[in-house]
């Protein structure tokens, strides 16, 4: 299994595999996972094999083209389905269902809060399900409304808010719950572009404040260029891992100012082109197997 | 004046055909149709003396207990089925089979197994009441979203706060249409499980009053029956519309893109 990761700044010289870590460092490790979904019509191989770590504090996107096995992914991290093959470590232990330490947040935003609790509700129900005391509770609810810019409808129910409004929700919710891995879904994928770049400066705000590791799926190569600190490229199905790079921004982001770097479009051009590669079917040779 | 014209709303219908009726009857002597006016003499002079203590409440208790018993166990039972696959699997042919069998043929068995006793009244009501509750919760379950559910699985939503948080409230629109058929259910087989064999009741005497010809009395039970199904379901819609707020906002919200 190759493990080591290319030069830094090197581009062009692609790692075949997922970048891992010294023991002690990882935070969420992924160890040659594999996931075959057994349907009426036959197994079907949705990940063949993915090996990568994250360290603590580190902001990772997951790229690959649609049915990749991202999502599988996920699922298979957040301990909500078990791999066929392989496994999942969190902070060194494996996991085998939803970590406490970990919080996700779906695409779905419209399916992912309880239609039937008000905004401050849903985020607070899962810090009362934990028994933190209610002054608290109330803190980490107002501090994560506020992040969000939602502290005015906080007695709105979901279904009043727009779709973009919704995901914020549902990433206050995540964030109050103070976890140290926090996945996302392409959570950015319904909603429109305006909300979207906001809803990215978000992330990117609340994962400086908050020193949490996050894995952050999109399908979008602009956005996991402009959000990552490192971009994980995944094959087409049955999925392994492409290329991890290394994205090289500076650390402060903006809209306008980073997407219009020479470096940005340099990346994203290498992105494109892993990901049309990728999808025309073509393979890491390690992987070649 | 919203109230108002709510009220005028409710009482309208049935003020035109009190009116139509009392005109149809007027100055004839129809033997099986009263007038109004007889109706409602004979209606106090039937019901509010010795009759309320021992036939309509007794009635009216028994269909409470019935009912209330058939919600509990139906939502608890579907609630469990509806959650364990294999108890699905193996609990469907069996609830389809007891499921078609109409209740009032299982009055005369009650009857042979029970005596006739407030209980068998009771579990006749159950025994048809329960099953509308039981079949639309496990719906209800079954089809709680699956991402709603991973999201509350993520952050450790499991057990009884899962049960509480999640299965209930969701399943809340298909228990409470369940609950509107069982309550319907229930009246009729109040009536009918005192017509067997009973001796008192609100059923018994409706059958009793019916065979003996005295027919205005006759037409005031069958008055009172209609008022207690208004009764229960007034108190269902405002029980719903509470429960249920969330539902009726967020269809509203649906059906207006
Ligand atoms: N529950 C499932 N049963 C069977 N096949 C599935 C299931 N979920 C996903 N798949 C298949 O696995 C592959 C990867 O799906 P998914 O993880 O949703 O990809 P992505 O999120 O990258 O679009 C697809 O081919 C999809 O059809
Ligand atoms: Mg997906």
């Amino acid at each position: 299994m190759p493990s080591e990761t290319t030069d830094k700044n090197n581009v062009t010289k692609p790692a075949p595999a997922g970048r891992t870590l010294q023991n002690n460092d990882a935070m969420l490790s992924v160890r040659g996972l594999k996931k075959v979904y057994q349907t009426d019509g036959g197994p079907i191989e949705a990940v063949r094999n993915l090996t990568f770590d994250l360290r603590a504090g580190e902001l990772a996107c997951l790229v690959g083209p649609s049915g990749s096995g991202k999502t599988t992914l996920l699922k298979c991290i957040s301990g909500l389905m078990a791999p066929t093959e392989g496994q999942v470590l969190l902070d060194g232990v494996q996991v085998s269902g939803p970590p406490k330490k970990m919080a996700v947040v779906f695409q779905e935003y419209g399916r992912s809060l309880f239609p039937w609790m008000r905004v401050r509700e849903n985020v607070e129900l899962p810090l009362k399900n934990q028994r933190i005391p209610k002054a608290e509770r109330d803190r980490l609810v107002d501090e994560a409304l506020e992040a969000v810019g939602l502290s005015h409808v906080p007695m709105s129910y979901p279904w009043q808010l727009s779709g973009g409004m919704q995901q914020r929700v549902a990433i206050a919710r995540a964030v109050a719950y103070q976890p140290e891995v926090l996945l996302m879904d392409e959570p950015f994928a319904a909603v429109d572009a305006q909300t979207r770049a906001d809803l990215e400066d978000l992330i990117r705000t609340v994962w400086k404040k908050l020193g949490v590791t996050i894995l952050f799926v999109t399908h979008d190569i602009d956005e996991s260029v402009y959000l990552g600190e490192r971009v994980i490229i995944l094959s087409s199905s049955p999925t392994v891992i492409q290329e991890d790079l290394v994205i090289d921004l500076p650390a402060e982001r903006d809209q306008l100012n980073t997407r219009s770097l020479p470096r940005f479009t340099e990346l994203r051009h290498h992105v494109y082109e892993q990901i049309q590669l990728a999808k025309a079917g073509h393979r890491p040779a390690a992987a070649a197997r | 004046m919203k109230i108002l014209k709510g009220i005028g709303y409710a009482v309208g219908l049935p003020t035109i055909l009190v009116l139509f009726w009392a005109v149809a009857t007027a100055g004839e002597a129809n033997f099986f149709v009263p007038t109004p006016a007889t109706l409602l003499a004979t209606f106090a002079e039937t019901w509010f003396g010795d009759r309320i203590l021992s036939d309509v409440l007794p009635s009216i208790g028994r269909l409470i207990v019935g009912v209330t018993a058939a919600i509990i166990i139906g939502i608890v039972a579907g609630l469990l089925i509806g959650s364990v696959k294999w108890l699905r699997d193996l609990t469907e042919p069996v609830l389809e089979f007891f499921r078609a069998i109409p209740p009032p043929v299982l009055v005369p068995v009650l009857m042979l197994l029970m005596g006739i006793t407030d209980s068998m009244k009771v579990v006749v009501i159950i025994s048809g009441c329960i099953w509308p509750v039981l079949l639309n919760t496990i719906e209800g379950v079954r089809a709680i979203d699956g991402v709603l559910s991973d999201s509350a699985h993520t952050y450790g939503i499991t057990g009884r706060a899962r049960i509480r948080h999640l299965v209930l409230p969701s399943a809340g629109p298909q228990i409470m249409a369940g609950v509107r058929q069982c309550l319907s259910i229930g009246l009729i087989l109040m009536v009918i499980s005192e017509m067997f064999a009973s001796s008192s009741g609100l059923g018994f005497t409706i059958v009793q009053f019916q065979r003996s010809f005295a027919i205005p009395e006759m037409w005031s039970g069958i008055v009172i029956l209609g008022l207690i199904g208004v009764a229960m379901s007034f108190i269902f819609q405002f029980t719903e519309r509470r429960i249920l707020r969330w539902y009726h906002g967020l269809r509203e919200v649906e059906n207006a893109v």
